[in-house]
């Protein structure tokens, strides 16, 4: 059958893995079970243990759903020495539910799919050598991609029910009290982590830094964690920060982000106590930048910035433009400090952030956001999973949780070398056009017909060109010539679930 | 018309190709690197084929490194990389361009 | 001078002619000009190269209106013939001829491009041309250049060549191009061409661009050669209009519609007569307007 964004769905699939078909972005208003953890009862002292195999012996068992979280990025020391480990013990048929897996990962889980140790994987995204052997097969059970708001919503409904979560944090006690905040490997913001801490039948902390009893602020807690394990190192901080940590001087970057400003600064929403959220990469940063200038010449400031977090943003916190700073995950050590020094900065779990059951999350109140796009079709869908030869190299992060702000803008390069990124149809739909409202690129702009009062707002602004959608695909295409069909078997490598649980697309096998 | 160096044009900087020709012994054999090839391969190949029969040349061994270059990009590299081969670079075949 | 409608030239854009990145994206910074240069920034060992890309690169890609202007290699080089025959060939708007010394050399020039319209079949008198001035002898001939021939759209000062060749170097405040740039201006609008003042190479130094854009504005350039798309904006700002020339310039282009729809040759406002410097400078106020995007359809002021 098809869903509502054309996407052919095999029935016997949907049926096995009891999927409803994507259908809109609305959530409603239904009322939710959510689940509890085991708790095995304890006073605390016994804690410690010497080594992860001695923990791994006590916990995993074949069939199991173990956990990680990605917030060490591509510094991350815990996941492959734990992962080591449960490969060399022999354990068979695991579930891999980790946040998101980063490329330091790919070799050791392709070794634990080899072994038989995972047979079943669910992240945010996967990159790489990983995404290329999964794009080829080499995972029998697809992998279900789900973003950032999706997994708290997984873990809260029971979709995911993870037997034991693997913590590194750069400090903890001896009874588990921990924060992301201080030690060498240090990376602000546990914010998906604490969904593990919160929801796992088993929560083992690993730590290169035991803290004296009672070790605050604590972000998670004693009363969750059942084991603590010290290591040499958790993490290389040198590789924990993610993406440009310096402004661009890419003229075409700098051109598409002072586009971007024009569209917030002219949009309705640009106004005393608005909320927002850039992202990463130098683009962004950018975005930021000019962003800040026109808050300052408009006499404007905003209610809170919200999602991942960089230091441009932290210094727009301090210069007192923006009140509070919501925050998810850290992508620079600038930003991991502010929080440890700026109570105006609150840590938030995902669930708070971007979970749609919920009674309010972050997302719901966003009122403008930046997205990135590896392509986007003429129905404003938007792809950010798959390469244009059709391989796995993304992740969905929370762009489809903060696709749902009032305005939401892609912003993309018309094409890229000779890929176009406006594109007839995407590869992968992950986040619906339903929810981007203006695709900003170097040519001039695109605003989804849905949106009038967009285009009124946006019709005339000076030097920003405004296309429909369909021109631009016509202009990248025109650039680039129109590529060859890409060829897939009929095997389903990959789901990927919208924000509510249902299924929005899959990816294949490619062929080649 | 006869090929009488190998020559080279082209860089390996983004939206550049790189294209080597030297003497061939039948037709055109053409080695193409490139991340858009299973995409844009046979027009890459197309391309580079087409504009050295232009050129007049019946059969050369061709190694092209792509970076994403577009058609008009090709076709400039391989007619640089044509009239340095065929010796021709000063007097141009103003027909081809 | 050129037989051309007076078109705005604020920005010329260089352009490695030689890198097809920049050269494919060269039309999307909203520069009045752009200047693919087959000279300074293309090797010796690759000036075929960077000919045949500029070449396929006109005849395929979209520059939308930007002026486009290609620097030739010099006429002591080997190169220069075939860079002008390829130009030509390609259809460019201008070709800029560097180190221009004499009336002379724009005449051989002209005659070289003539010859290459007639060969390649396109339009006699359709390639413009314009000169770089960069040295002594060149700003001391500056009018005779300027006036060398209709082709002529415009001079342009390169100061690093010059004050070289002048025993200086290049100081923030600019004295040492004071005379070099009132020559060259004065030769240009004696010729009724436009002027082009020279690159400012330091991106890191945004105010002593500003200061150095504002200065040659001041002067009465029609513009700047750029090194850098970031530094179009910079310059647009510097020549945008104030709201109030914008609104005097209106009121000047009403009396001249007046004046025309009461059938009189005389133009007055508020009882007095308005003379055609106004009437021009009202007219080139309007236009600035318009590229700066500071008026709706109906030619009213927008708030920014």
């Amino acid at each position: 059958m098809k869903n509502s964004v054309n996407r052919e769905l095999p029935e016997e699939l949907l049926k096995r893995l009891s999927y409803e078909a994507f259908e809109t972005t609305e959530i409603g208003h239904p009322s939710i079970q959510r689940v509890a953890p085991t708790v095995h009862v304890s006073t605390g002292d016994d804690k410690v243990v010497d080594s992860i195999k001695e923990v791994v012996k006590n916990t995993v068992k074949d069939g199991m759903t173990i956990s990680f979280h990605h917030h060490f990025r591509n510094g991350d020391f815990v996941f492959n020495a734990v992962m080591r480990e449960i490969i060399d013990q022999g354990i068979k048929d695991l579930t891999l539910a980790p946040s998101s897996l980063t490329n330091v990962m790919n070799d050791m889980v392709i070794e634990a799919i080899k072994a038989g140790t995972v047979t079943n994987i669910t992240s945010s995204g996967m990159r790489g050598s990983l995404g290329d052997f999964v794009s080829h097969g080499g995972l029998e059970n697809p992998v279900i991609f789900r973003s950032h708001g999706n997994r708290a919503r997984a873990i809260e409904h029971g979709d995911i029910k993870i037997d034991v979560a693997f913590l590194g944090v750069p400090n903890a006690d001896r009874l588990g009290n921990a924060n992301g905040m201080e030690g060498d490997a240090v990376f602000g913001s546990l914010g998906y982590a604490l969904m593990d801490a919160q929801y796992a039948n088993t929560v083992v902390l690993l730590t290169d830094n035991i803290k004296p009893y009672p070790n605050t602020p604590a972000s998670i807690r004693q009363t969750q964690v059942d084991y603590v394990v010290k290591v040499d190192k958790v993490g290389d901080p040198e590789k924990i920060g993610s993406g440009a940590t310096r402004f661009t001087k890419d003229p075409k970057e700098l051109k598409i982000a002072s586009t971007v400003n024009d569209v917030i600064v002219n949009s309705p929403y640009f106004k005393d106590g608005f909320s927002f959220q850039t992202g990463s990469g130098g683009a962004a940063l950018a975005v930021t930048r000019y962003l800040r200038q026109a808050m300052i010449d408009n006499q404007i400031h905003a209610s809170f910035a919200l999602g991942g977090i960089t230091k441009p943003t932290t210094d727009l916190l301090n210069e007192g433009l923006i009140d509070r700073v919501m925050d998810v995950q850290d992508f620079d050590k600038g930003a991991a400090e502010s929080m440890h020094t700026n109570g105006k900065q609150q840590e938030i779990d995902a669930s708070w952030y971007a979970d749609p059951d919920n009674k309010g999350a972050m997302v719901d109140q966003l009122d403008v956001v930046i997205l990135s796009a590896l392509e986007i079709d003429t129905k404003f869908n938007v792809n950010v999973m798959s390469g244009s030869d059709g391989v796995i190299r993304g992740a969905i992060g929370g762009h489809q949780d903060a696709a749902t702000a009032k305005l939401t803008i892609i912003s993309a390069p018309l094409v890229r070398g000779r890929i176009a990124t406006v594109v007839p149809d995407v590869t992968t739909v992950v986040t619906p056009g339903e929810s981007v409202d203006v695709l900003v690129t170097e040519y001039g702009i695109a605003i989804n017909p849905n949106r009038k009062d967009l285009i009124s707002a946006l019709s005339s602004l000076p030097g920003v060109p405004v296309y429909s959608i369909e021109e631009l695909q016509k202009m990248a295409q025109d650039k680039v010539g129109e590529p060859k069909p890409l060829e897939f078997t009929d095997r389903t490598v990959a789901l990927i679930e919208y924000r509510d649980g249902t299924l929005i697309d899959t990816i294949r096998e490619v062929k080649d | 018309m006869e090929i009488k160096q190998t020559a080279v044009a082209g860089t390996l900087e983004s939206s550049d190709i790189q294209i080597m020709i030297s003497k061939g012994t039948n037709d055109f054999e053409i080695e193409l690197e490139s991340d858009v090839k299973k995409q844009f391969g046979d027009q890459i190949t197309k391309v580079i084929t087409d504009t050295l029969k232009q050129l007049g040349v019946t059969s050369a061994k061709i190694k092209a490194v792509d970076k994403g270059a577009l058609d008009c990009v090709i076709k400039a590299r391989t007619i640089a990389a044509g009239q340095r081969a065929l010796g021709t670079t000063d007097k141009p075949e103003w027909e081809v361009l | 001078m050129a037989d051309t409608e007076e078109r705005l030239r604020r920005t010329m854009m260089f352009v490695p002619g030689n890198n097809p990145a920049m050269v494919k994206d060269a039309g999307i910074y909203g520069a009045d000009s752009i200047m693919f240069d087959l000279e300074d920034a293309v090797s010796m060992t690759e000036k075929d190269a960077a000919r045949i890309l500029v070449y396929e690169a006109l005849k395929s890609q979209n520059y939308g209106e930007a002026e486009l202007v290609v620097r030739v290699n010099g006429q002591d080089t080997p190169y220069y013939p075939n860079d002008v025959k390829a130009m030509v060939k390609a259809g460019i708007d201008v070709i800029r001829l560097p180190k221009v010394e004499s009336a002379e050399m724009i005449q051989m020039l002209v005659k070289d491009v003539e010859a290459s319209e007639k060969e390649v079949g396109r339009e006699v008198g359709s390639t413009h041309v314009m000169a770089a001035i960069e040295s002594a002898k060149g700003v001391i001939n500056a009018a005779e250049i300027a006036a060398a021939s209709d082709r002529m759209i415009g001079v342009a000062l390169s100061a690093e060549d010059y004050t070289t060749d002048m025993k200086t170097h290049r100081y923030p405040d600019g004295a040492e191009l004071e005379f070099a740039r009132n020559m060259v201006l004065h030769a240009a609008r004696a010729a009724g061409i436009a002027a082009f003042d020279t690159v400012f190479t330091n991106m890191d130094d945004t105010e002593g661009f500003y200061r150095e854009t504002r200065y040659i504005h001041q002067l009465g350039f029609d513009g700047k050669s750029l090194v850098n798309p970031r530094q179009i904006p910079m310059v647009n700002e510097v020549y945008q209009p104030t709201e109030k020339e914008i609104e005097n310039a209106k009121n000047v282009i009403n009396a001249i519609q007046e004046a025309k729809l009461k059938g009189s040759g005389v133009i007055s406002m508020n009882g007095q007569m308005v003379d055609r410097p106004v009437v021009l400078r009202a007219q080139r106020v309007m236009m600035l307007a318009k590229a700066s995007n500071l008026l709706d359809e109906e030619g009213n002021y927008l708030e920014k």
